[in-house]
């Protein structure tokens, strides 16, 4: 019975069929995507008020915040993709978890970016070693050490099995570096108070926030669909269906 | 293992192996079994997966699809069970050459289910090798290298032989004395399979072949 | 005769390792001299004000020992890989994570203890205060053995690669991260007289959690290395 089931999970995983459905399911999620993302924009730049610390430009945390919340994210997915795709041998699994890595560097550098040109009105310094942004910069080298060793490894099976390690003994860590970089942040104040307030919540500033999250997450899995589907093709590359695909039949 | 099917089992069995290496199939739903006395022989070109065959066959690449039985049971669940009865002699002779010859059977008796009728001299004895027990394996010929691998496979209870080109190095008297050791070990009840160039001649062992380029 | 006990084939493989570093002693050295010549540097790139020293000496012997360990990781696994006796390994009758705890242990005890030793000379070199010596010990005796086993899980997954020594330093510093706040901070603490138990006991902790989990993951990515 177990087998029969597992057995059936294997076919919908075949990667002709995820090619084709996830095709059809990207726009599902990319103009919603657009849409909650005006709507954000609209709501975080236009119509919250200015805060009273910290003026105009704290409008960047609808960026900011939604970027290095995906950043995890994202990085639990692929490890928990990875996982899946380690110990029952789901090809898609392992497709899903290597496209995930370049979007969740992606969000890791944007929030990085924000992170800066946050810190720069205020403290007048393009970079600060707050406790955020330094384990987003750990984070950053985690992901890129994925991307690395999954583009050495020749054989892309044998690279998606040692990438699943890889996040799995990085998401274990996660939380300890988080821990240790927020209590050396503590530590080492100096003489400015270089932490990254978040402006008091107000909802008129939270609801633009949380579509922005939202957003992002749509944007996520529309984008992971996609470049799934180039992995799917590019491993698949010698199969029939493909072929016939870049070569359309003669009728 | 206490198993009521183990009486029915071949004690070795693969079903529908496939192996993809470098985006090519290289061999799809290959069957076959192993009694003990039988030894099976990979024939084929190079680049044909005999090598990967003999990897899959000892549980150290993962077959892309097919199972794998000792005695009915998954070689990968059995795990360190399975390893006990197999030997496994690659490309690469597997000796330190820092060590010397009976530093490296010692420490291969160790790893495995050390032999009780053979002791580390009489396995050296038995290839030739009788005498260069303390000389670094460094300094030994590649020929002499070569048989203190082959000596690995008679200092552990393994009975199951997996070998990739064990003649490699070899002048005629060691392909001899190696024949004989296959000989011997087919005759008392144990199992191989192996890749060689070379022609083999198995005088009284029930040989089976399997050409990967078929 | 069965196999032998999990306890004497740890034995055994820590011996032969062991034997085989004692055998090519001259190479056993080079970590150690990095370790010296690292932290040597800083003064000549900082200036010799000694409480600037002061002031950063816990923290660069910690990243020297960091960088010494990162040289010498590539040693654990590379001669066996190349023999084809890391192979043999995999198909031990003997669980592999304890022989990778045996192959991890001697190689601490060859490029990690060294580092404990010299650390007096380095403490001198830096003006490091009497009482943070001590610390700066403990943090060595329980941070490098941190350091070589999770080292070993990069090593595992990047023995094969050819170029595997630029992406291993890419994997294995940002784990090593925790390591070196909360061991240098217990230096810089302890030399200001403040008691570091908290310190010491996350780097405990730390050691305990690698300890554990560090060999399977080790295990895990040699078979993936290997096939």
């Amino acid at each position: 019975m177990w087998t029969l089931i597992v057995r059936f999970l294997h076919q919908m995983a075949s990667p002709q069929y995820f090619y084709r459905i996830a095709g059809r399911l990207v726009p599902w999620f990319m103009v919603p995507c657009a849409l909650l993302m005006l709507a954000g924009l609209y709501g975080g730049l236009i119509l919250a008020p200015p805060d009273y610390q910290q003026g105009e430009s704290y409008r960047i945390i609808f960026i900011h915040v939604p970027s290095a919340w995906m950043s995890l994210f994202v990085y639990v997915v692929m490890a928990a993709a990875g996982v899946i795709g380690l110990v029952w041998r789901i090809k898609l699994a392992e497709v899903v978890a290597i496209s995930s890595a370049p979007i969740g560097a992606s969000f890791t550098f944007l929030a990085l970016v924000t992170g800066s040109l946050w810190g720069k009105p205020m403290w007048g310094a393009w970079w600060v070693w707050d406790a955020r942004l330094t384990s987003e910069l750990i984070l950053l080298f985690l992901y890129l050490g994925v991307i690395s060793l999954y583009s050495a490894i020749e054989d892309k099976r044998v690279a998606a099995r040692a990438v699943a390690i890889l996040a799995l003994v990085g998401v274990v860590n996660i939380p300890i570096i988080h821990y240790s970089v927020e209590w050396w942040n503590t530590l080492h104040q100096g003489a400015t108070i270089a932490k990254f307030d978040k402006p008091s919540m107000h909802t008129s500033m939270l609801i633009p926030l949380l579509l922005m999250a939202l957003a992002f997450k749509l944007f996520y899995a529309g984008v992971v669909l996609m470049r799934a589907r180039c992995e799917v093709l590019e491993r698949e590359r010698n199969s029939r269906w493909v072929q016939s695909l870049v070569e359309p039949q003669t009728r | 293992m206490a198993n009521s099917n183990a009486q029915n089992e071949p004690r070795f069995s693969a079903r529908r192996l496939e192996c993809i290496r470098d985006d090519r199939r290289l061999f799809s739903d290959l069957s076959f079994s192993l009694e003990p006395g039988q030894a099976l022989v990979l024939e084929g070109q190079n680049g044909s997966g005999k090598t990967s065959l003999l990897r899959i066959i000892c549980g150290i690449r993962l077959p892309e699809d097919g199972e794998l039985l000792w005695e009915g049971e998954s070689i990968f669940k059995l795990g360190p069970e399975f390893h006990q009865h197999i030997a496994y002699l690659g490309h690469k002779d597997g000796n330190k050459l820092d060590l010397t010859p009976f530093e490296n059977l010692n420490m291969a008796r160790g790893l495995g289910k050390a032999s009780e009728a053979v002791d580390i001299e009489a396995a050296l004895e038995r290839v030739g090798l009788y005498g260069f027990e303390d000389i670094p394996t460094r300094n030994l010929s590649a020929g002499q290298q070569r048989r203190l691998a082959i000596a690995r496979l008679l200092v552990t209870e393994a009975n199951f032989w997996i070998l990739d080109e064990p003649f490699t190095s070899l002048d005629r008297q060691g392909i001899e004395t190696v024949e004989g050791l296959f000989d011997t070990h087919l005759a008392n009840g144990g199992m191989a399979a192996l890749t060689t160039h070379h022609r083999i001649d198995l005088a009284r062992a029930e040989v089976h072949r399997i050409n990967l380029s078929a | 005769m069965s196999t032998l006990s999990l306890s004497s084939a740890f034995g055994l493989l820590l011996r032969r390792d062991l034997t085989l570093a004692y055998r090519r002693r001259a190479e056993l050295v080079n970590p150690l001299l990095f370790f010296v010549l690292v932290t040597s540097l800083f003064p000549l790139g900082i200036g010799s004000d000694s409480r600037l020293i002061q002031a950063v000496g816990p923290g660069v012997i910690w990243v020297a020992a960091l960088l010494a360990a990162l040289l010498s990781l590539d040693s654990m696994f590379r001669s066996d890989f190349e023999d084809g006796s890391l192979e043999q390994f995999m198909l031990s009758a003997h669980p592999v994570s304890i022989l990778v705890l045996a192959k991890v242990l001697a190689h601490w005890l060859v490029t990690g203890l060294p580092l404990i030793l010299v650390a007096p000379l380095l403490a001198v070199l830096l003006s490091l205060p009497g009482e943070a010596l001590g610390v700066l010990l403990i943090t060595l005796t329980l941070g490098t053995p941190i350091l070589s086993l999770i080292g070993g899980v990069g090593v595992a997954l990047t023995v094969g690669l050819r170029r595997g020594g630029v992406i291993l330093s890419l994997l294995v510093l940002p784990l090593y991260v925790p390591v070196l706040i909360f061991a240098s901070n217990a230096v810089e603490t302890a030399a200001a007289g403040i008691p570091t138990t908290g310190q010491i006991s996350f780097l405990a902790a730390l050691l305990a959690l690698s300890l554990t989990l560090a060999p399977l993951a080790t295990a895990a990515s040699l078979r993936i290395s290997l096939s």
